[in-house]
């Protein structure tokens, strides 16, 4: 079977959700800029303290999920464009899914230890 | 310089599927009057020259569309194209549209163009009986349509367009996109649900990043990128 199907009829909640991730993640790099112009990582204790803050855990955690999303979407795209043969494209897709996962699940692990 | 003639170099793809192993570029002048302002009017005087040269020509005055090469690296309408927007003494780079099929030349194959222009039904769809004498609109409501209508379908947008260039099967491009959104926008057009249902598709609409080289050439100065952004917006307004 060698038709041509187009109409998975997805891509809109992606496309909107890559662009509420990118302001997230524009955000929290302004928030870091910030604290660290007020001296946040002035020395180790001080970063230390200033990541265990329970506010900056928050949003460091939605930092990370924001990041894999978009990261998602956009290695997605790369696929789709490069990668024609269905079964290599799916097998990327979970590899980078199962990477994904896997930072996002160790960074939490690295940022809620503190 | 009244009707002093002077020698203008090109640099032409050349490609005869019938005769060359190859593509090829070749080296010719031409000489031209002062009234050859036109990169149309040289090709003209090229093609009485050398009459293997293929190109496809028509109105010659930027409304048929026919035209479309790659000038000098950017796709544009060599009638259009001024004489004297070209820096001197460096030869004119003429390539066929980047993307498409040659068949020979300048010449592209258009089937997939415009089997994706035609995949967006670019026509009105209304159900209702035709009404004596013709369906109106407000002038707001038309004004909508400024900046849609107007599309020759030359191709410059689409064959400048990466997201097509990989996927001209599957994306429909910005050529078909700003047609799609002519009749998404036209408030006589009833199917406004089923075309956006049918571009919402991670392929059909949103192969698009939004790199707008679509805007940078278009000859006609349209910019189907914010046709793009409408259709997305009016997807999510119908969404949340």
């Amino acid at each position: 079977m060698k038709r041509l199907v187009v109409g998975a009829h997805y891509g809109l909640m992606d496309w909107l959700a890559q662009r509420i991730t990118g302001i997230v993640m524009a955000a929290y790099t302004l928030l870091m800029f910030a604290a660290m112009l007020g001296g946040a990582a002035a020395s180790r204790q001080a970063w230390h303290d200033f990541m265990a803050n329970g506010f900056i855990r928050f949003v460091s955690f939605l930092f990370i999920l924001s990041l894999c999303y978009h990261a998602w979407v956009g290695v997605r795209d790369i696929w789709m464009d490069y990668v024609q043969p269905a079964a290599i494209r799916v097998t990327l897709h979970v590899l980078t899914l199962l990477a994904l996962t896997g930072y996002a699940g160790w960074a939490v692990q690295i940022l809620w230890r503190l | 310089m009244p009707n002093a003639t002077h020698t203008v170099r090109f640099k032409i793809y050349r490609y005869d599927p019938d005769q060359d192993a190859k593509p090829y570029m070749q080296d010719i002048s031409v000489e031209l009057d002062s009234t050859d302002r036109k990169l149309l009017d040289a090709m003209v005087k090229l093609k009485a020259q050398d009459d293997s040269i293929s190109f496809r020509r028509s109105c010659r005055e930027g409304v048929c569309g026919s035209d479309a090469m790659n000038i000098n690296g950017k796709n544009g309408l060599a009638c259009l194209t001024a004489m004297d927007s070209f820096p001197p003494g460096k030869p004119i780079v003429l390539r066929p549209l980047p993307g498409l099929p040659v068949i020979r030349d300048l010449i592209v194959d258009m089937t997939q163009f415009f089997k994706q222009y035609n995949s967006i039904k670019p026509y009105l769809i209304n159900n209702d009986p035709p009404p004596e004498r013709e369906r109106l609109q407000s002038p707001e409501d038309r004004e909508e349509l400024n900046g849609l209508y107007e599309c020759i379908l030359c191709a410059c947008c689409s064959t400048a367009c990466p997201s097509f260039w990989w996927n001209p099967d599957k994306f429909v491009g910005p050529a078909g996109l700003l047609a799609a959104y002519r009749f998404i926008a036209d408030t006589r057009d009833q199917a406004t649900g089923e075309r956006l249902d049918d571009l919402d598709d991670p392929y059909r609409l949103f192969r698009c990043h939004t790199i707008m080289n679509c805007v940078d050439v278009c000859p006609k100065g349209l910019n189907p990128t914010k046709a793009i952004g409408k259709i997305k917006e009016m997807m999510v307004r119908r969404a949340v």
